[in-house]
């Protein structure tokens, strides 16, 4: 018998899969999401781009499908600016002139290394030399898990409240109810705005400084209202199904109905909702970000990239914005693409 | 229909209580010290007690929900903290110019999304509908920030169509000159959402028991598109219409602090970067009543639509 059940439980996620990979639209988004994952595990791992704020090329370097430019801002190598002209002798009033033979002795003992930078890049440089494309690379590593992190924090705050909402009904539910209408009737922007600033000048902001915590919690605290609406309204509809009846004859605690016999049933809607939350939040912490109100400065994602890129625009260095735009887009159009296949993929009924 | 506004407006009572202990416990526990933000970095420890002195700061926090409530309902929420302006005056001279931007940008994308998704939901299945849904997708990959800063450099800046940023005094000559790229860049990129959207509600319809009977009697495709389906799909789109009428406040906060327009969005952006919290608390609890009310507003216009939907 049991054999049987696993057997059965296994054939739907094998159905699931075999569906996903008749789509062909499908498995390609979910090869471009999987090439995004094992850059992103290299980019953690420190294979690729672990060095992104190392200054490898000249400031701006053209992309190399470009070609070299004249470079109006060549490097300054020291000194180089010191042969202009013959200064006027002021050894008589200069109360340090004494000191300058020595000073000279000891910069001459110092040894200065200029470190080679090229003059074009992969996919050029940015304003202080740095290789757009691993900036790009680490770029997408910060970004995609701010929104992977922040929806499963949101998914979590929303399955547990609408969980506990829907399976009892009742004053829990009246709460939560308000405490959901409470949330949703601030406008989104607002309570962003709002947990910005209190995490900003606050103690949990001082807690949580230097890392993408404060961002993960902005957006999980403001984007599990949706989840625990369809959680809520999946329990609801689950409660009195007769297989949570039946675990409640044989003596299921409430606990063991809520989480081991509904929560497989209904992991779909979740699934689908938590997709849709990772798309949504990574466009938000582009925008966070951008408005310097996201990840704090000495990390690099999406949204960093496009506000030095914002000013780099006016000189004609359009790189920076094109790479992170293109990796953006390319990424959220698979992942919006892969969400909507597996949606039909895991409701048949849809078609 | 009295009787429904008064029992709404009673119920949004709880909700607009929620909204305030919100607020004023989020920035109470979770926020600065407001004395430490006002003196800034160098103040003695007396500077620091006659600032918690003035605000208040010294007595009970139940005393201090008190004034807190109290000046919710009397809309004085006292001076912003850094430009010594009241916070009413600020919210009522920002909202204009933002209204000014929100309000046509809410009619152009209604209005060219809604033929657009009739075009695309007509020719369902068709290489024109695939292309339509793929372009949609694609373009709503494309962060906003991208649209904005690529319209205003080309646009603007290098072609000269319109001036780059820039705000005045008359209506008028905002609408005309200012307002018209950022409507233009908001309602570009709002298109392609929209049009999803709706598509999916028209082909919704298609399917119902109405078309097949419309078919059956010979009425021609276009004749049910126009006659039949329209109308009964304009019942979810002005559901989602609805759903876009609060953000016509706050919004287009992007749009504004890139062109420098003086509106409520760039207000708060502003605030946040100072820590000016009376603004942020005063917007965001007038701007979730005014969210409530215009989500009651709609309901009952709602029913001027839809006369199968009682309301209860």
């Amino acid at each position: 018998m049991a054999a049987i059940l696993e057997g059965r439980h296994e054939s739907a996620w094998a159905a699931l899969w075999s569906r996903l990979l008749q789509d062909r639209v499908g498995t390609l988004c979910l090869a471009v999401v999987l090439a995004y994952l094992v850059l992103i595990l290299a980019s953690i791992l420190g294979l690729v781009s672990a060095d992104w704020h190392r200054e490898v090329g000249v400031p701006y370097a053209n992309p190399a499908l470009l070609g070299e430019t004249p470079q109006p801002q060549a490097p300054r190598s020291p000194g180089a600016g010191r042969a202009r002209g013959a200064a006027p002798d002021l050894s008589a009033v200069d109360p340090l002139a004494p000191k300058y033979a020595e000073w000279a002795r000891r910069t001459a003992e110092l040894k200065v290394s200029e470190p080679q930078r090229s003059l074009t890049l992969a996919w050029g440089g940015d304003r202080w030399g740095r290789d757009v494309l691993d900036k790009a690379i680490k770029g997408s590593q910060v970004s995609i898990a701010v929104g992977v992190t922040a929806a499963l924090c949101a998914t979590l705050i929303g399955t547990l409240l609408g969980a506990l909402a829907g399976f009892y009904g009742g004053l829990r539910d009246d709460f939560l109810e308000w405490l959901y209408s409470v949330f949703t009737s601030i406008p989104s922007i607002l309570l962003i705005f709002a947990l910005a600033a209190v995490l900003r000048s606050g103690w949990l902001g001082q807690v949580f400084a230097g890392g993408i915590w404060t961002v993960v919690i902005i957006l999980a605290a403001t984007g599990w209202t949706g989840m625990y609406r369809l959680v809520r309204a999946e329990y609801m509809k689950h409660r009195a199904r007769p297989y949570v009846l039946a675990a409640e004859a044989i003596g299921a605690s409430a606990a063991a109905r809520m989480f081991v016999h509904i929560l497989p049933n209904v992991s779909h809607v979740i699934l689908i909702q938590l997709s849709l939350l990772v798309v949504a939040f990574i466009k938000v912490e582009v925008i966070l970000s951008f408005l310097g109100l996201g990840v704090p400065i000495d990390m690099v994602s999406w949204g960093t990239m496009l506000a030095e890129a914002q000013t780099e625009l006016v000189i004609g260095k359009w790189w920076q914005l094109a790479a992170a735009t293109a990796f953006m887009a390319v990424f959220l159009t698979a992942f919006s693409m892969l969400t909507d296949s597996l949606r039909d993929a895991l409701d048949p009924k849809l078609r | 229909m009295t009787a429904y506004i008064l029992r709404r407006l009673w119920q949004t009572v709880p909700t607009l209580g929620g909204v305030v202990l919100l607020v004023f416990f989020l920035f109470k526990f979770f926020g600065g010290d407001p004395a430490e933000i006002l003196a800034g970095q160098v103040a003695s420890p007396e500077q620091l007690d006659a600032i918690r002195r003035e605000l208040g700061l010294d007595r009970p926090w139940t005393t201090q929900l008190w004034h807190f409530l109290h000046d919710v309902f009397t809309f004085d929420f006292g001076k912003s903290w850094m430009t010594r302006e009241p916070v009413s005056e600020i919210f009522l001279t920002r909202l204009p110019a933002t209204l000014t931007i929100t309000i046509p940008i809410l009619l152009l994308e209604v209005c060219l999304a809604i033929p657009l998704a009739m075009l695309v939901a007509y020719f369902r299945g068709s290489l024109l509908d695939r292309v339509a849904m793929a372009v949609c997708v694609a373009a709503m990959s494309v962060s906003f920030l991208v649209y904005i800063i690529v319209g205003q450099y080309w646009l603007a800046f290098e072609w000269g169509m319109f001036p780059v940023q820039g705000w005045s005094d008359d209506l008028w000559r905002n609408l005309l000159t200012y307002a018209p790229l950022p409507v233009l860049l908001a309602t570009l990129v709002s298109l392609a959402p929209q049009t999803r959207l709706y598509r999916s509600f028209f082909l919704d319809e298609t399917k119902s028991d109405y078309v097949r009977t419309a078919r059956a009697k010979g009425l021609s495709e276009p004749a049910i598109m126009l006659r039949h389906v329209f109308r009964n799909a304009m019942v979810p789109v002005l559901t989602n219409v609805s759903l876009l009428l609060p953000g016509v406040f706050a919004g287009s906060f992007l749009l504004e602090i890139f062109f420098s327009i003086p509106g409520l969005g760039r207000e708060i952006y502003l605030a946040v970067n100072r820590s000016d919290y009376p603004v942020i608390q005063a917007f965001t609890v007038y701007l979730a009543a005014l969210t409530m009310l215009v989500n009651l507003a709609a309901d009952v216009l709602y029913r001027l639509v839809d006369p199968r939907i009682q309301l209860k």
